[in-house]
């Protein structure tokens, strides 16, 4: 039986195409978009992803997600220290600081300023000089993207030269010397990213009472990072989170507090509804083309379970080719622009199961309407003409 | 001859033998009374003729006897099986193996070749579809296809030619009754006959009956018995005009 489905499906071109088509522009869309809102919604933490070492973010009980900086204390790196489990916890400064840049206008950029003996929470990687240039004095490393485009020197002619290693920046009136180019995920934000040490961070930075952001800290190893976080706040009464806790935090923040979900939804909605009404519709049409035939072959034997499987080996089929094309497009689209371009895009092995589920949810209600037609389809029809 | 086959038996056997058969469609005042009371007999190895004025009942009345369409009340028994006591699935499964099909339309799957459209009963019966497609090469041989015609699609067939893959499909399971019809009135008069010939020839055998509904009087001759039909019941069972062309027909 299952190769008379196939080459009745097949055998209709023009039909076996279209429903192709429909499934793969839906797959597609589906994909694409959801793959670029997860790309997204990860450089919301892609700070917490390049800062490898810490496993516990010790911060203000009001923080919301990690752009939102709420300074605490000085000492509190200190009592970090004291409690039961902690390895180590070491000082982070971030904040966003104005630079000003050789023909005079201003670019805000986000500085990063890391404990000056460890050099702990670094850019994952260098791609010109060495963190431990960091020492020297006024010395800041600059992220490359930054460095090639808004913080990069416009000559008269219009050319753009890339800030380089030896250049010298000034941030909020402060002289800054580039000792290094890193290159780090790309943040939600697109601004330019600069590190430094942690005490020179805070001179660049204007005078406030508090300018602690974070305390990255390290659970002793034997020790559970989570049951660690919650013997800080008890001891601290800050709020203290494991690496994926605070990764999770801020997701939620954005899908929560932002326009940003809506827009893709109404997106994959749309792949959704095409893909319903294209496939579904020239499936149901397939099926009653066909209707005849199957009558025929019910008339002959065919048992009603038979002609199920039939038509669920259909749907099916050309719900597995739609989803590879679909899929397939969608990835060569983003591996062919993330390399191009800073789109974000991502597409974890998650995503594939949820548009393959979504494909699959497809087939099978455009199948549950054939099917439906085909159950209900007395065999004495084939008599009639 | 078939009017012979049975002279040496004490008890022939019966293909079919329906009694008081009725069948209405719709209800109220759109109800139809399509049969009335219907009786009859058809024996195993005849070739059963059921002629009548149109709207009389008799595709009704194969459709009842093929098993595709229930019957309201009266007794049908096909091949010693009483449709009364089975079930739905039983019944198909019945036709699966006991009958066969030739409609007036071919109603063969345009997107199957010959000896695929040949294949499918065999396939609905479990047959694998290699032994299957082999097998109906076979019986489309005996209907006078080569291996060419046996790969073409229906498309590329005369009408004459797709009803005798028609006839190796409803033939190819070996069933013991195969229902037409009007088999050849998508025909010409000279392909229609060579249609009925063939059926008489090839289809037809000790234990297989063939019941075929025709208005075509210029195939009567190739029946063993004509049944009439008028307004939903049997009126005359009759035996045909004398064969022009018998001496083919021997066995
Ligand atoms: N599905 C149906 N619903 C309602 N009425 C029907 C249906 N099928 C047949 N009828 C009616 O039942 C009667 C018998 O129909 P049937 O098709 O059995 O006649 P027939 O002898 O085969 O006619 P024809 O020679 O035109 O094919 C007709 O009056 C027809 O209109
Ligand atoms: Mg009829």
């Amino acid at each position: 039986m299952n190769f008379i489905a196939l080459k009745m499906l097949v055998g209709d071109r023009a039909k076996y195409i279209g429903i192709i088509i429909g499934l793969t522009f839906a797959s597609l869309l589906i994909t694409q978009q959801s793959a670029i809102f997860v790309g997204i919604m990860t450089r919301t933490f892609s700070f917490l992803t390049d800062v490898g070492l810490p496993d516990m973010w010790v911060v203000d009980p009001q923080v919301q997600y990690i752009e939102d900086i709420k300074p605490l204390q000085d000492t509190q790196v200190l009592r970090v220290r004291g409690v039961a489990g902690v390895q180590w916890a070491v000082r982070m400064y971030k904040g966003g600081l104005k630079a000003r840049l050789a023909n005079g206008t201003f670019q805000t950029c986000v500085v990063i300023g890391l404990d000056d003996e460890t050099l702990i929470g670094g850019p994952p990687e260098m791609l010109q000089g060495k963190l431990s240039d960091l020492r020297r004095s006024d010395g800041v490393i600059v992220d490359a993207v930054g460095a090639r485009g808004k913080l990069a020197r416009v000559l008269p002619n219009g050319q753009r030269v890339p800030l380089r290693v030896g250049d010298t920046l000034e941030l909020n009136d402060h002289r800054a010397f580039v000792v290094g180019i890193c290159r780090i995920t790309q943040t939600f934000q697109a601004n330019p990213v600069i590190y430094t040490t942690y005490s020179r961070a805070t001179t660049f930075a204007p005078q406030e009472r508090k300018l602690l952001s974070f305390v990255t800290a390290k659970a002793k190893s034997g020790e559970d990072p989570q049951t660690v976080c919650r013997r800080i706040e008890r001891a601290t009464g800050l709020k203290a989170y494991t690496r994926d806790e605070f990764k999770k935090l801020t997701f939620i923040y954005f899908l929560k507090y932002t326009g940003m979900p809506i827009n893709f939804l109404t997106a994959v909605a749309l792949g959704f509804l095409v893909g319903i009404t294209i496939a579904g519709q020239t499936f149901y049409n397939f099926t009653l083309d066909n209707l005849r035939y199957f009558g025929t072959l019910k008339a002959m034997g065919a048992t009603n379970r038979a002609l199920l499987r039939m038509i669920l080996l259909q749907a099916l089929t050309v719900g597995a080719i739609g989803y590879g094309l679909g899929v397939g497009a969608a990835s060569t689209w983003g591996i062919l622009l993330s390399g191009r371009t800073q789109i974000a895009f991502r597409l974890p092995w998650q995503l594939l199961v949820i548009s393959a589920a979504a494909v699959l949810f497809i087939c099978l209600s455009s199948a549950a309407l054939s099917i439906r037609k085909v159950m209900k389809l007395e065999p004495a029809v084939v008599f009639r003409s | 001859m078939p009017a012979t086959l049975q002279s040496n038996r004490d008890e022939p056997k019966l293909a079919v033998s329906c009694h008081a058969v009725t069948k209405t469609y719709g209800r109220g005042t759109a109800a139809v009374q399509a049969l009335r009371g219907v009786d009859l007999e058809v024996r195993a190895g005849e070739l059963l003729m059921l002629v009548g004025p149109s709207g009389c009942g008799k595709t009704t009345l194969i459709s009842v006897i093929a098993g595709v369409l229930g019957r309201d009340a009266g007794d049908c028994v096909v091949s010693e099986h009483d449709y009364r006591e089975m079930a739905e699935l039983e019944t198909t499964c019945f036709r699966g193996r006991n009958i066969g099909f030739v409609f007036q339309a071919f109603n063969l799957i345009p997107t199957l070749t010959a000896a695929e459209n040949v294949a499918a009963p065999l396939i609905i019966n479990g047959m694998k579809r290699h032994a299957a497609v082999h097998h109906a090469g076979e019986v489309l041989a005996k209907v006078g296809f080569d291996e060419r015609m046996m790969r073409s699609f229906p498309q590329d067939l005369s009408g004459g030619q797709q009803q005798r893959v028609a006839i190796a499909r409803a033939m190819v399971h070996d069933p013991r009754l195969i229902v037409c019809d009007e088999p050849t009135s998508a025909l010409d008069s000279e392909t229609g006959r060579m249609v009925m010939d063939l059926m008489r020839r090839v289809a037809l055998g000790k234990d297989r009956a063939l019941v075929v509904v025709t208005h075509d009087a210029r195939i009567f001759e190739f029946a063993d018995r004509i049944a009439r039909m008028e307004d939903g019941r049997i009126t005359k069972v009759e035996n045909p005009p004398p064969r022009t062309n018998e001496s083919s027909n021997g066995p």
